[in-house]
């Protein structure tokens, strides 16, 4: 028990060495370059170097989120906002500084970064400095002589270390106890209180975290009532197909088993009947399996999924995928619908011959692309379906971005979060 | 003729051992899941095995994927595959080693006895069978896609015929003209997807495949 407690106390003073040795370097640094952003936003130098500052701030903080987290066990959660993909040349640059100028995560980085080495070294440097200046005064004690006389003049707390006061020659050592000791006592309470001054700028806002309680509870509305239409769909596919050929069926093989004898020849178009009817229903039944879950999904994956949509669509479909491994059911099950829904519209509305299906997982990402030699002009804001698959990603926290000019190309990009599971592998790419 | 049976649902199994123990075939082996399966191909060697896709441990193209490993051990093995869905995909998976012998029809074909045991005597026989389904899904796209459009109303007749599997012989009687005229079509089919004259047997697969990946 005592044991444990030591071992805490000793790290935490540790902690706050970290904090304070090794992370001052870096932290000023940090504020170096905010303050050349800042110093040189007048001559517009300084919006040049906001996105690698932004970048390195980032890093800063996540460092200190991971390592709260791991010593302290506190969880500090990310605020930023999700990155959209940039052009190349200096259009996308400019981008990436608007984007990262009108982030309040990157400001409050900022706030963060100026503060810290004041008021984070402070909570920090308190428990490792009562303990260091502790053991100074063992030395004091130790080398009182060869101090003294040596341009070495000074107090150690209340003792005055000269010629002459050689009686108080203990004095330090016995402070240094108290100190190294008053240091142990408070480096955990520090440590918490320094923790918590981390999550005061590195955690989103209240505000943020109640526009992430909006949109997961608009999101949970969609989803729900895309999920209840759909079980209305099935509903009504069923008892107006499947189930009415079988009430038939069951008809003409009553009335043929009455007609058996009387009439064989008709009993026998009555059985014929009622195995067509069986057949029709079976595939409707197949169909409708095919739009709740279709079997290549469920058999390989995503990747195959696709490939095999492409090879039924009327229009020359290519599919390049680097997908590694499956991808949570859910997920893939959202992706394959967005991809088949995109689809959809381009064989509709884009009267394209050509499309290609690009899909790649890359930092928990999964990233498609859908693009058409079609006629363009596709709008988010005209319905057209497109709305429906933004709604289907944005349950997963997915995105979906349209590039459409009136005389085409029209390129749907769509990113969803993810992490890939088991290791079966099904990467390729093939021709449709 | 000896006969290897894959398939998980017992009522379904034991219903096609009597129907084809019933049509004379011999069963060498029934199983019930895909290792097994592998196993029973690559041991027993049969004449032509009946294989349903869907099956444990995975319940997903467990089948599927012990077919296409068996018929590398002993490549051309004769296969009918049964499943509740046609998928071009799989189809395509199935005849890309170009050796023939291969069915794919959906399960429910069974029903009709006569022609299930038809199309597994086929398949025996080194033909190829493609379910109509497939067949059909493939013109509808043809109309659209090259070289399939080069292809004359006639000719497409001709090959979803060839492609579920019947002789020169078969193809004509159904479609009321000449074996003669028959053979000209499929040679003109040939000709058109770029199929050399090898005196290869299975150009009727390469025809089919062609379809597949076009």
């Amino acid at each position: 028990m005592t044991n444990t407690n030591t071992t805490k106390r000793t790290s935490a003073v540790l902690e706050g060495g970290f904090w304070f040795f090794v992370m001052l370097v870096p932290m000023l640094l940090g504020y170096l370059a905010l303050t050349l952003v800042l110093g040189l936003a007048g001559i517009g130098l300084g919006l040049l170097l906001l996105p690698p500052t932004a970048a390195y701030l980032r890093w800063l903080a996540d460092l200190r989120r991971k390592k709260v987290h791991a010593w302290r066990g506190i969880e500090i959660p990310r605020p930023y906002r999700a990155e959209p993909e940039f052009g190349p040349g200096f259009k996308g640059y400019w981008g990436k500084i608007q984007f990262h100028g009108t982030d309040p995560a990157f400001w409050r980085d900022a706030a963060w970064t100026m503060t810290d080495p004041v008021v984070g070294a402070l909570l920090a440097v308190l428990p490792i400095a009562l303990v260091a200046e502790g053991l100074y005064g063992f030395v004091i004690s130790a080398l009182w002589s060869t101090l003294v006389g040596h341009g070495f003049n000074d107090w150690f707390g209340f003792v005055h270390v000269h010629h002459g006061n050689e009686g108080m020659r203990w004095a330090p050592a016995a402070l240094g106890v108290l100190e190294i000791a008053l240091g142990f006592a408070i480096a955990p309470k520090m440590l918490e209180w320094h923790a918590r001054w981390s999550r005061v700028l590195l955690a989103p806002t209240p505000a943020q975290v109640e526009a992430r309680m909006k949109h997961l509870t608009q999101t949970r509305a969609d989803a729900v009532d895309t999920q209840a239409a759909e079980l209305r769909r099935i509903e009504r596919d069923l008892h107006d197909g499947a189930q009415a050929r079988l009430v038939a069926m069951g008809m003409h093989l009553n009335a043929a088993s009455q007609l058996l004898e009387r009439d064989p020849e008709a009993a026998q178009k009555l059985l014929t009947e009622a195995r067509d009817s069986s057949a029709k229903a079976l595939s409707e039944l197949r169909d409708l399996v095919r739009g709740i879950h279709p079997p290549v999904l469920a058999d390989r994956g995503l990747v195959d999924a696709v490939r095999a949509t492409a090879l039924d669509s009327p229009l020359d479909v290519q599919v390049h995928a680097e997908v590694t491994g499956r991808l949570d059911a859910p997920l893939e099950s959202a992706a394959y619908f967005a991809v088949s829904e995109a689809l959809t519209n381009v064989a509709k509305h884009a009267h394209a011959v050509h499309v290609w299906i690009d899909m790649r997982v890359a930092d928990g990402l999964l990233k498609i692309t859908v693009s058409d030699d079609g006629i363009g002009g596709a709008d988010l804001d005209r319905g057209s379906g497109l709305r429906g698959i933004e709604r289907r990603l944005a349950t997963f926290d997915g995105i979906l971005a349209l590039s459409s000019p009136q005389g085409g190309p029209t390129v749907v990009t769509m990113e969803l979060p993810c992490v890939s599971s088991s290791p079966k592998t099904s990467s390729s790419s093939g021709t449709a | 003729m000896r006969v290897v049976l894959a398939e998980d649902l017992f009522l379904l199994r034991d219903g096609m051992i009597r129907l084809l123990e019933a049509y004379g075939f011999e069963i060498a082996a029934a199983v019930g899941d895909g290792p097994a399966l592998v196993e029973a191909l690559v041991t027993e060697r049969p004449d032509v095995a009946v294989v349903d896709v869907r099956m444990p441990p995975t319940f997903t193209d467990e089948g599927l994927r012990a077919v296409l490993e068996a018929r590398q051990v002993v490549p051309g093995l004769p296969v009918l595959v049964l499943s509740q869905y046609v998928e071009q995909l799989y189809a395509g998976e199935l005849l890309a080693d170009g050796a023939g012998a291969i069915g794919y029809l959906l399960k429910d074909r069974v029903f009709d006895s006569d022609s299930f045991v038809d199309a597994v005597k086929r398949v025996a026989a080194g033909g190829t069978v493609m379910d109509p389904e497939v067949i059909s899904k493939l013109l509808a796209r043809g109309v659209r896609k090259e070289p399939l459009g080069a292809l004359t109303d006639r000719e497409r007749e001709v090959l979803s015929l060839m492609a579920e599997g019947r002789s020169n012989a078969a193809i004509a009687e159904r479609l009321v003209i000449t074996e003669r005229a028959i053979a000209k079509h499929t040679s003109n089919i040939f000709m058109k997807l770029g199929l050399p004259e090898s005196g290869d047997d299975n150009r009727r697969v390469l025809a089919v495949l062609a379809y597949l990946k076009a």
